[in-house]
């Protein structure tokens, strides 16, 4: 599958020897304009320009609209559609299976916020090695247009009346869990889309990645803050952030002294890039001020709100054994007949 | 097939006089007041002495406070089952101190504090008043391990007036602390000084003592929570992940206890296993199954709410085709119960777990050797069959120690079922489909992740899907899957263990049971067989059902269907399973937090009986 040679139109061929081909999914099914199509190329993007070979990825999802999407990308990967909220359980076990495989979940506000809020803070403080994507759209869409826990509080939707609760900050809960890397974007800045999720593939911890994905069918009125328009208006970047990936050499918009360097596990460098205020991503107190206050300003931060590059994963602390786990040989699982005979002597 | 319980193989009839190596010992304490030790003290000695002997903790959901029985049987003939008359109480509880007098059998032995300002009124028992408070005093323990060495003065004078050897109870402490010599010193001190009281200061007036026997040859003391966990890691587990719940916990804890010893890689020292304690249940169960998915052997353990929790997850395991162990050692139910209890309630919600047609496997272990033994096969029907297998134990063999066969390392090798790696696809040339049935038997091929070959990955969901794996709502694939994963789920009958049957010369009536209430069922049948109904015995071994079951049931005039439940839910599922021979099938159900006694099977089976002729 992988070798276009001859025949045809000469494809480019990134450093895995892939073509953007071999990234790509089945055709999606979900509503034209959705946010999480265009996330979706993201990801194929990213993972090209990361010259990730599929193989080395594994996808997780729930249940909803956004848990639909890893169908269309990443054919070549495994992936696992499981239940509702409860994405991360079965990625933490799958993931122990072979430690040189990622993850790289999908899930939804209401996958997240609601019913998975429980396993996803703990994903968080457990640190698995996972990119965990939140298509956050504000709105119940696979179920036709229920509010979900991140609507805003006030929001008005057909045949639901008004949204009598304060809403969920998926990014700020992130922060408080204690993940080691919290981002937000807007689907409809691919570029900055594409480079957090570069950045996020390079973490070594979960990545949590909170991207508001305007519902089009569900929960797009113009005045809604998961809505494309509101979304442009109020969108304020925290910085622009370019990945660059150790096998190049050239830095892009590369501006000594209006720069903040984070080092990633894997030795990629994250260079961030201020726009009207220093920030410094590996300053928790700093960013939870700063999420408070754009909260307080009706503001959609977006980039990489916090990373911790130097804590361990959960499979760091487990301490196992070089062969993948599910390669191991029987005489490597099974103990030898004599430690049976000692056990049966220890007891009474 | 003769290996029945222990008991079986153990019988000796021997001939000893009235009150020698046959009488129970019960004693009352207050929860978290160290008793425990005292009771597994007397528990080992007279294991060490060559009796076969059980012991089981009746206790309270508490930490420290409640009142908290442990029964002691002794007995000459191999008999493990808990009995309803206890020759011999010792009445250590304020609280509890009137009922346990009470409780005596006539003719019995009552052992108290002599400072207990409760009237002991009782003419038919003889009464043994003890100094516990000034032994304890005595015994130079700080005042904090007072109330704790209090305990060891009992120990001491049952161990003068029953003539167990002091010898046998010091290694029972040796092997209790584990060597440590300060508490095995401090705690023996108590006992010999006990012990030295009663010989200068009791007249023995009862007819109670043992004398050794060699009985116990053979055999090992163990329960069946670390059986399972040791059977586990001889089976090969390498993810477990659970979450604390009575009377589970000790089964997972035990896996912590011994992978480290066991499963290390001797080329690095690194851990070839991962146990992760979860936030919850169905997390626990999640972990599993992403685990198992990905081709590790994975299991989880809990008891009947934590299995609740676990019931969606359970179905799509069921029916995505996921590997799994999952031991519930039942306690009784429903909802919160009674934690501490013991039953076999779970059988029908297990077997069925999860909407929509779902039927799970489901073993039955009954013994503690069985928990290690089918700790390991588990595995080997799981990844066989590519489905969840549930393994059902309960409290009473999970949390109580048991005399027991020593655990048999596994007789063949593992058996990792239908999994393809990349030098297999490489001979397919790619031409395989996850949920195809290739071989016919209904069972499908696998891979798993980390499998680089690039045909390797498929999409797993819990939605519809082809053979392939894709998403698929056609009416005529649902009906082709279903269907299939009903062949696969026959096919468990080839793999489950077997039943165990027992038979008697002339027996017309059969008995069907399962677990532990199998020591119960075989001192009934000895019963019964004296008074002249001779019993055939089937013990259910797991879900599916082998022929061996049916042919059972069809060659019989009467079943009887014994389980501690409310329901009769084995005799339900025999039901199903023949339903032709529904009348001939009649259920001893009965559940009341206790072990199953075998008056209750001899007199439930009798009145039955009564009724036929």
């Amino acid at each position: 599958m992988t070798n276009q040679t001859t025949a045809g139109p000469r494809l480019h061929l990134n450093l895995a020897g892939l073509s953007k081909t071999d990234y790509r999914g089945n055709p999606s099914t979900l509503c034209q304009g959705c946010g999480h199509n265009s996330i979706a190329s993201q990801i194929i993007s990213a993972c090209y320009e990361l010259n990730i070979v599929p193989e080395d990825l594994v996808k997780f999802s729930g249940i909803g609209c956004s848990s639909k999407s890893p169908t269309y990308f990443l054919n070549r990967s495994f992936g696992f559609n499981g239940l509702h909220g409860r994405m991360p359980s079965l990625a933490t076990g799958a993931l122990f299976a072979d430690h040189t495989v990622k993850g790289l979940g999908v899930s939804g506000d209401g996958d997240t916020a609601s019913i998975g809020m429980g396993q996803f803070k703990h994903i968080l403080r457990r640190n698995m090695r996972m990119v965990y994507i939140v298509e956050n759209n504000g709105v119940y869409g696979l179920t036709k247009g229920q509010f979900s826990a991140t609507a805003e509080i006030g929001l008005q939707l057909k045949g639901q009346g008004t949204n009598p609760y304060m809403p969920v900050d998926i990014a700020w809960e992130a922060l408080v869990g204690r993940a080691s890397f919290v981002a937000r974007s807007f689907a409809g800045d691919p570029k900055q889309v594409k480079e957090l999720i570069k950045a996020a593939l390079s973490h070594n911890g979960v990545a949590l990645l909170d991207i508001i994905s305007p519902c089009v069918t569900f929960n797009n009125r113009d005045d809604a803050v998961h809505s494309y328009a509101w979304g442009k208006e109020h969108e304020v970047a925290l910085h622009e952030l370019s990945y660059v990936p150790p096998a190049e050499e050239i830095m892009v918009d590369y501006d000594e002294g209006e720069v903040t360097e984070v080092t990633m596990h894997d030795g990629s460098k994250i260079i961030l890039k201020k726009l009207d205020q220093s920030y410094d991503p590996t300053d928790r107190a700093q960013a939870m001020r700063m999420l408070e206050e754009a909260n307080a300003n009706n503001w959609l931060v977006t980039g990489l709100i916090y990373i911790d590059p130097t804590r361990p994963s959960m499979l760091d602390i487990y301490n196992l054994t070089d062969t993948p786990l599910n390669r191991l040989p029987e005489e490597k699982l099974r103990p030898p007949r004599e430690t049976l005979e000692a056990i049966n002597n220890l007891m009474f | 097939m003769s290996t029945l319980q222990p008991v079986a193989q153990v019988k000796a009839q021997t001939e000893f006089e009235y009150g020698v190596n046959d009488f129970s010992i019960t004693v009352g304490t207050v929860n978290g007041s160290g008793s425990q030790t005292s009771n597994l003290t007397i528990l080992r000695a007279l294991f060490k002495m060559g009796i076969p002997v059980s012991g089981k903790n009746l206790f309270p959901s508490n930490i420290q406070g409640l009142p908290t029985w442990y029964t002691i049987r002794v007995s000459k003939d191999g008999y493990l089952a808990r009995r309803e008359e206890q020759e011999i109480v010792v009445g250590m509880n304020p609280n509890t101190f009137q009922k346990d007098l009470n409780s005596v059998s006539p003719g019995g032995v009552f052992l108290y504090p002599d400072d207990m300002k409760i009237p002991v009124q009782r003419e038919d028992i003889i009464t043994y008043p003890m100094p516990v408070k000034k032994l304890s005093m005595e015994s130079g323990a700080p005042s904090n391990l007072r109330s704790y060495v209090a305990n060891m003065v009992y120990v001491g004078v049952l161990a003068q007036l029953l003539q167990i050897d002091l010898d046998k109870i010091y290694q029972a402490l040796d092997f209790h602390f584990k060597g440590k010599t300060k508490p095995i010193d401090l705690n023996f001190g108590v006992v010999q000084a006990a012990h030295q009281w009663a010989a200068e200061n009791l007249e023995k007036k009862d007819p109670y003592r043992v004398v050794p026997m060699n009985l116990t040859e053979g055999y090992i003391m163990a329960d069946g929570n670390t059986a399972a966990a040791l059977g586990a890691i001889y089976g090969g587990v390498t993810f477990a992940s659970w979450y604390p719940i009575t009377p589970a916990s000790s089964l997972a804890e035990s896996l912590v206890e011994y992978l480290p010893k066991l499963r290390k890689d001797p080329e690095n020292g690194k851990n070839t296993y991962a146990v992760v304690q979860a936030e919850d249940e169905i997390a626990a169960i999640g972990m599993a199954i992403g685990a198992g998915w990905a081709g590790l052997r994975a299991m989880t353990s809990t008891s009947g709410p934590g299995l609740s929790l676990m019931t969606e997850y359970a179905g799509l395991a069921y029916f995505a085709e996921v590997p799994v162990v999952v031991w519930d050692v039942q306690r009784v139910g429903p909802s919160t119960g009674l934690p501490t209890r013991t039953a076999q309630s779970d059988l029908t919600f297990t077997h069925f777990l999860g909407h929509g047609d779902t039927q799970q496997i489901v073993l039955l272990p009954g013994s503690v050797t069985e928990c290690f033994e089918f700790g390991w096969r588990a595995f080997d029907i799981a990844e066989r069959l590519q489905a969840p297998v549930f393994v059902l134990s309960d409290l009473d063999f999970g949390m109580n120690q048991w005399m027991t066969r020593p655990f048999e390392y596994p007789d063949r090798p593992m058996d990792r079922g239908k999994i393809l790696w990349e030098e297999d696809l490489e001979k397919l040339k790619g031409d395989w489909g996850r949920y195809r049935d290739v071989d016919g038997d209904g069972i499908p091929y696998r891979t798993v992740p980390g499998n680089r070959h690039p045909t390797a990955a498929y999409f797993a969901r819990g939605t519809g899907h082809d053979e392939n794996a894709n998403y698929s709502e056609d009416p005529q694939n649902w009906t082709k899957l279903l269907d299939r994963l009903k062949r696969k789920f026959n096919q468990a009958r080839k793999y489950v263990p077997r039943p165990v049957i027992d038979t008697m010369p002339g027996a017309k009536i059969g008995i069907i049971a399962f677990g532990s209430t199998g020591p119960a069922i075989e001192e009934a049948r000895d019963q019964l067989a004296r008074q002249g109904i001779p019993s055939d015995y089937l013990r259910v071994r797991a879900i599916p059902f082998t022929e061996e079951v049916t042919d059972f049931i069809r060659s019989h005039d009467r079943v009887y269907v014994v389980e501690m439940n409310r329901d009769g839910q084995l005799h339900q599922l025999l039901t199903l399973e023949v339903p032709d021979r529904a009348t001939q099938l009649i259920s001893l159900a009965h559940t009341d937090g206790l072990p199953l006694t075998a008056s209750r099977v001899r007199t439930s089976i009798l009145e039955k009986e009564a009724n036929q002729s």
